[in-house]
Parts: structure tokens; sequence; C-alpha cells
């Protein structure tokens, strides 16, 4: 058993394909439903648009395709987990979420090379837990606004 | 705390008398014989005083303090204002803002004022010695009477507004016969007949002890009434067993600084001989004025518009379910229930109306600081201060506006030996004004300084390669002017501190854009130039004209669209490899947004365009849509950090229906 002195992270595990993901509990507003999105024009194609979330405009990214998985679809199971990162509140599209642990930090180790299809980049950790394997994410990274926008131009 | 909840309006108020010793301060400058506006200043210095003393902010007093005793020597023709003087005083009034945000902000307001005090000092010993002789003593205070009141500076200061609004301030002293067996019931029956007649402010001993009898024979009474003291006197005879009334006038009794108290009390009846009786909140509360205001707090406005704009919201989606239902009753409550909305909708924005005046007047000091430090004779002439703008605004173009104005007195104006050789006056003007026009605000500044160097910006564009010779040969005067808000330019040869390094004009345009506006430059060389900027009136809920693209809808806002159109596809032309129509004898751009936002097809094209054409400024194009839906009020709200800057997006609203639609930026379309 683990040391009573540990740190503790609680954090909400969802999945994308295969794989079981998670994020700080701490940076999740509300876990959604699926609902209908505003697309919005000159943005990368994992940035699904804006929905409006009780009143307040929020956009939306497809996780599974900022993470390099294609043709997802869209299922009953689907989720749309809010979270706010340094101010900003963004909608993450996931396959389901189901979950809430707590992950000794201990547990954690640095991210192997390449974990599955995804870059390495995004991952802070994994943590096995008996059978399971637990992917830390690194939302600064994913939620980066560098390449958000199409850069383009258009002028009459 | 109890003085906590008075602290906002302490702020407020102190920010007030700031500004107006500010605005009298160069009112001075300008005459400095006219011992009227002394006395303005003097007022409110002594206002400040007494409100900081009462709050407990010991530095802001004693500084005020000691200002007040310049402005009194000031008053009293023992000093001459020059220069000197008021610069001192134009220190000290920094210092008393750098105090007052301070404590806006929390903290103790405590500063070191060392330097600007010893200033002061100087100035005032220097001025005049007798000074700290008082020279009056003050009858009617008989400090060693058994029963004379302690007053603490809150009795003073309601003591101070009532001489001021002409009310006499008596002590009463009331002795009793020693064989008067009810003393409280006499204590009662006069206290019955006094606060008939006045405001009963305080008793010695405390009302508490004499109720109890745990008197002697004799209590003081200090009241504030209308009445005369005999008229008065022969109404407390009226009750009996009383031995003796004695009614006196009652002054403000001495603090224990021993230098102040005489001029204090000069100060006051000079306050209520002018009868001038400046606003204050207590005085607003107690008595009601012709115009009669409240403070509210700006958060509470906030609120109500955001829950306001929930109702625009729920409005949209029940003019929707009612055109859906056909339902005639419901339709006439719906639009009963608009039109009602609709007014609720001007007085809210109303409201939140400030007149510019609020960034408008900290001009006047930071230019006469500029001026000086460059060496400079500007004169700066404000017009349209009343000119009202949503507080958003408001709050947002202070900083633009600042660097625009350093602009102009750097850069622009020259100094009085380069104006004298080219044979203007020596003295710069720079016009701030600003005015309504539409939907809009416009405000302009305009100096008459040796204005833009075509060549200059020209030459300095393309070494910084922002463009090519080439451009630059075919830009008109105007398009070479904008340059100059390209980042990174600077064309003062030599880089200054007051407008610093070329990251300024830049800024300022995009904040400018952020807030739905635009900024112009104009210029003659030799003559001056102009800066316009134009705002929208309010940010928050705007007119949109909502279309079809597709199936996905939009909102264009409707100050920047002409008017819209039905254009046969054969009636379009090309030219430069664009599509542009002729469109009432001019020839515009056509834009197709299916194209240029990619939208998905769904549908098949008609033979008809149907088209928004929209202006920015001279210029029009005209968009392609695929259907109008109409027009309607929206509520305009951010896109959210993360995507903020989506191209030709200014940001989104909520429809009737709950989904979310994006509101062009037609300044973005036409460039």
């Amino acid at each position: 058993m683990a040391d009573e002195q540990n740190q503790y992270v609680k954090v909400i595990v969802f999945q994308i394909k295969d794989e079981e993901y998670t994020i700080p509990v701490h940076t999740v507003g509300s876990i959604e439903r699926m609902m209908p999105i505003t697309r919005v024009p000159g943005t990368k194609s994992f940035v699904k648009g804006v929905l409006n979330l009780r009143g307040v405009v929020t956009p939306v990214i497809d996780l599974r395709e900022r993470l390099g998985i294609h043709d997802a679809e869209i299922t009953d199971q689907t989720r749309m987990i809010t979270v706010t990162i340094e101010g900003m509140n963004v909608g993450l599209i996931v396959d389901s979420a189901n979950d809430v642990l707590d992950l000794d930090e201990t547990w954690i180790e640095p991210p192997p090379e390449v974990v599955g299809e995804i870059e390495a980049d995004y991952i802070q950790g994994v943590v096995k837990l008996e059978n399971r394997l637990f992917i830390l994410l690194n939302l600064e990274k994913i939620l980066s606004k560098e390449d958000v926008l199409e850069l383009k131009h258009v002028h009459v | 705390m109890e003085t906590n909840q008075y602290l906002e309006i302490f702020i407020d108020e102190s920010k007030e008398h700031l500004q107006s010793m500010n605005d009298q301060l160069l009112v001075l400058e300008k005459s400095p014989q006219d011992v009227t506006i002394v006395n303005e200043i003097f007022r409110s210095a002594h206002t400040l005083k007494g409100m900081a003393a009462t709050m407990g902010f010991q530095d802001l007093s004693n500084l005020t303090h000691k200002m007040e005793n310049v402005l009194d020597a000031v008053r009293n023709e023992k000093l001459m204002v020059d220069e000197e003087v008021l610069d001192v005083v134009f220190a000290s009034v920094d210092d008393l803002e750098a105090m007052v945000f301070d404590i806006a902000e929390g903290g103790a307001g405590e500063r070191d004022v060392e330097e600007v005090v010893q200033l002061l000092h100087a100035i005032e010993s220097g001025g005049s010695m007798s000074l700290s002789q008082p020279s009056h003593f003050q009858p009617g205070i008989k400090k060693d009477r058994e029963n004379s009141l302690v007053l603490d500076e809150f009795t003073l200061s309601i003591i101070q507004q009532s001489k001021e609004m002409g009310q006499n301030n008596l002590q009463i002293e009331v002795t009793l016969r020693e064989d008067c067996v009810l003393k409280a019931a006499r204590v009662y029956m006069v206290f019955e007949i006094l606060e008939e007649c006045g405001e009963v402010i305080q008793a010695q001993p405390p009302v508490q002890q004499l109720e109890n009898e745990e008197f002697d024979t004799t209590f003081t009474i200090l009241l504030v009434t209308g009445m005369t003291a005999e008229d008065l006197q022969s109404k407390i005879y009226k009750v009996s067993e009383i031995e003796h009334v004695n009614i006196s006038h009652y002054e403000t009794p001495a603090p224990s600084e021993e230098n102040t108290n005489t001029r204090d009390i000069e100060e006051d009846k000079k306050e209520s001989e002018n009868k001038s009786i400046k606003a204050n909140n207590q005085e607003k509360d107690s008595k009601p004025v012709a115009n009669r205001t409240i403070r509210i707090n700006i958060d509470r406005l906030d609120a109500l518009m955001n829950l306001f704009e929930e109702l625009v919201i729920d409005r949209g989606r029940l003019e929707q379910i009612s055109d859906d239902l056909q339902h005639k009753e419901l339709q006439e409550t719906v639009e009963h229930m608009t039109r009602i909305s609709g007014d609720l909708q001007s007085i809210i924005l109303n409201m939140r109306m400030v007149p510019v005046d609020q960034v408008f007047n900290r001009f006047p000091r930071m230019v006469r600081q500029l001026s000086k430090d460059l060496n400079k004779k500007i004169e700066l002439s404000v017009v349209g201060a009343d000119t009202e703008l949503d507080r958003t605004v408001i709050d947002e173009i202070g900083d633009p506006l600042v660097h625009l104005i350093r602009n102009a007195i750097d850069h622009g104006i020259e100094t009085p030996d380069q104006r004298g050789a080219v044979g203007k006056p020596q003295t710069g003007q720079l016009e701030l004004k600003a005015y309504h026009s539409g939907n809009h605000v416009f405000i302009e500044i305009t100096d008459d300084g040796k204005g833009i160097d075509r060549h200059k910006v020209a030459a300095k564009a393309v070494s910084n390669d922002v463009v090519t010779e080439e451009q630059a040969a075919q830009m008109t005067d105007a398009q070479v002017f904008d340059l100059i808000m390209e980042s990174g330019f600077s064309t003062a040869d030599q880089i200054s501190d007051v407008s610093g390094r070329g990251v300024g004009l830049d800024v300022v345009k995009n904040t400018i854009e952020s807030l739905g506006g635009s900024i112009t430059v104009d210029s003659i060389p030799g003559k001056g130039s102009r800066f316009s900027i134009q705002l929208p009136l309010t940010l928050s809920i705007i007119s949109v004209m909502l279309v079809e693209v597709q199936k996905e809808k939009y909102a264009i806002p409707l100050s920047s669209i002409i008017e819209t159109a039905m254009v046969k596809k054969e009636d379009v032309l090309h030219a430069h490899n664009k599509k542009v129509i002729d469109f009432r004898g001019k020839i515009v751009p056509l834009l197709l947004l299916k194209d240029l936002f990619e939208v998905p097809y769904t549908l098949e094209e008609d033979d008809d365009y149907s088209v928004v054409i929209i202006r920015k400024g001279e210029k029009t194009a005209a968009l392609v849509v695929d259907s109008f839906i109409g027009q309607q009020e929206v509520v305009l709200k951010s896109l959210g950090d993360y995507l903020s800057g989506a191209f030709a997006i200014s940001g989104a609203t909520i429809l009737g229906d709950g989904q979310v639609a994006l509101i062009l930026d037609s300044n973005a379309l036409i460039k």
C-alpha cells in the first residue's frame, strides 16, 4: 500500500479509441453530451467550432483529431469535457468519459518515446495500474494557440 | 471597521476633488490673479483633508494640510502665484492622487512625501513668516467649562455641513432647579421640545446617563436648528423646574493641532458665507436636491446588463416560437414584450453611458507636463467632453488616446523656435474633439504641427521592409500615413521617452479595432495632422442582418451594411481576375462568402446572387450569400480566448433557437 504521506491527484478518465487518458479534475468544468456546434471558418480541422454552453460561447475541439486519430465517429457515448486552462474555456470531444481516479504521484512514469499513434509531446506521463495504462495529457500543449488558426488573408 | 462602508464613497469623492483641484489649478495658471479660483481649490483641498482625517488616512490629510497652508497664503495675498508655486502644488496633487489610488487598491495610502512637504514648507515660510502665528482667537469657546462638548470628527463634519446650509448650531446649557424631583422627566421634556425644533447632535452627559438621572443639575446639548436662540430659550423655559437656560452659538473647537484651527474656522465661516455648497453625498441623502442622483456600483450595472442580455436571447426565442405557432394572442403578447424590452434596452444602455470627459479630464494635466518636459508651448482645447459613450468603451479608450496625444506633442508640434522660423505662432494648438454621428462616436485629435512627411514615412517603411520601393511610390498619401500605424515604426529621428520607440501606434490601432472602431490619419505637411477615431456607441447589443450561407447562419452588423440587392449572374464582370459588379455606377468587388469561409456546398446554385453591400470608410464590397433571414438585435459575445483572431469573425451571438451564429467583421473583409 502507498504511504499516507504521498500526494494524490484526482483525475477524470476518458477513452479515445482503446486508450485511457486522464486530466486533472480541477481543470474540468463539466461533462456534456454532444450539442449542435457552429463551425468557425479559417480554423484547423480539429477545431469543431463553437457552441452555446448555458449562454457562454465555448470553442470545441475534437481531441481525437487533435491527437491524430481521424475519422472518429460520434456515438451515444461521445462526450464533451469542458476544461479551463489559463483562463481559456474549451470543450474537448472524447469517445466516452466515465471514471474518476486518485493517482499517486509516485506512480507516474515519464512518457515512453511513442505511445500508440500519439505524439509524445502531448503526454505528461503514464501510470500503470493493474492491467490498465493511463495516459496523463498535457493540456497546455494540447490547447496551445499557436496552430489553431489557418493563416489566411483574403483582401479585396 | 465601521468606516469600511464609506470607503468607496470616500475614494470616489476624493477622486472628484482631486480632479477639480487639477482643473482649477490649470485655470489658475492662466489667470494667477483670480482669488476665487484659489478659493475653489482651497475648498476641495479642505474637504479632502476632512474626509481623509475622518477615514484615518493621516499621510493624506497631512499633505493636504501642508498644501492648504500654501493656498491660504496665496489667498491672503501673502504669496504670489508663480510657476514654482504651481509646480509644487501640482506635484503634491500628484502625490495625493497616488495615495488615493493606493487606498483604492486596498493600501493604507501611505507614501513618502518628504520632498514635496519640504517644498511646500519652503514656499509657505518664504511667502510669509507671520503665518505660523494664529491671528484670531475664537470667542465662544470656554475650554475650562465642565460640560464642554467633546466632538468626534464625524460630528464635526455634520456641524460644518449644517453651517454651510445656513442652519444654526446652538450649544444649550440647561440647569435644573436644585429641588427638582423628576429630573429624568424634565430632561425628557426638554429633549422633546428640542427635537421638534431641530436635531440633537450630542448631549453632555450622554443621553443614557441623563435618563438615569446620573447628573448633577446641569446638562449641555448641541442642537442643529433653523430657529434663533431667543425663540428656543423661551420654549425651554416653559418646562417647569428649570433654573436657567443658557444658549450660545457653537463654534468648532480647536483640534489638538495648534496651527490649523483658526484657519479651519475661518474657512468654515467663509464657506458658509459663500453659501457655495459642494454637492456631497451626505447632503444628497438628507436633503432632496433638484437633480437627484445615486451612485451605483458598476458591477451591479454589469450584472443588470448581463441579465438583460439573457432576456434578449429569450426574446429572440419567443419571437421565433410565436412565428412558428401563428397564434394570434401569443404573437400580440410577444410583440408587446418586444417593444417593452426595446425601451428597457435603451434605458439600460443609457445608464451605462458616461461622458468622455471621464477620459478627457486627465489630458490637460498631461499636456501641461509634457509641454514643460519638451520645452514646447502648447494650448489644448477640448470640445465635446459631454459626448457619451458606453462605459466599456470608455475604459478601453484611455490608453490609445494618451498615446496619440503624446505622439502629437512629441512628433507633431514643433518647438517655439522652429515654429517661429516657419512663421507660425509660437504656441501650438492641440484640439481634442468628440462628437456623435449616427451609431458612432468620433474622437479627433488635431494638431497644427509639422504634419507627417510622406517621403520620410515611405523611406522608413522601405528600409524596415514593410513595403517595397515600388509599392511605396504607388501609394496614396492616406495609405502612406496608415503605415505609421504598422508595427515597428517611429519617424522621430531622436527616440524620446515620451512617445516611445514606435511600439505605440500599432497598439493604438489594434485596441481601437478590437473595440469595433477604426482610426484614420490625415495630414498636411507643415500644417498639422489629424487622427480620427470612430467608435461604436455600445459594444454589447448590436443590430445585425442575419444571412444564410448554404446551411450556415452569419450575422452582419447593420452599421456596416449599405443595402442588400439581387444581382443577375450575367451582370457579374471580371476585372484583374476578380469578380466585380457595377453597383449604382460604382465598381464593387464581389466576395463569395461560401468560398471565403469554405462552407460545405449543399444547395443548388441560383441564377441570381443575393448580395449584401458593405462598406468600410469610402470602400465597398458585395458579399454573396444564399438568403437573407432578416434584421435582429443580438448580444455580442466573444469567441473566447482560444479562437480569438479568427479571420473576418468579430464575435458570436446566440440565436433564438439556442444556436451560435458568427458575426462577420466587415472591416477585415475590406482592405
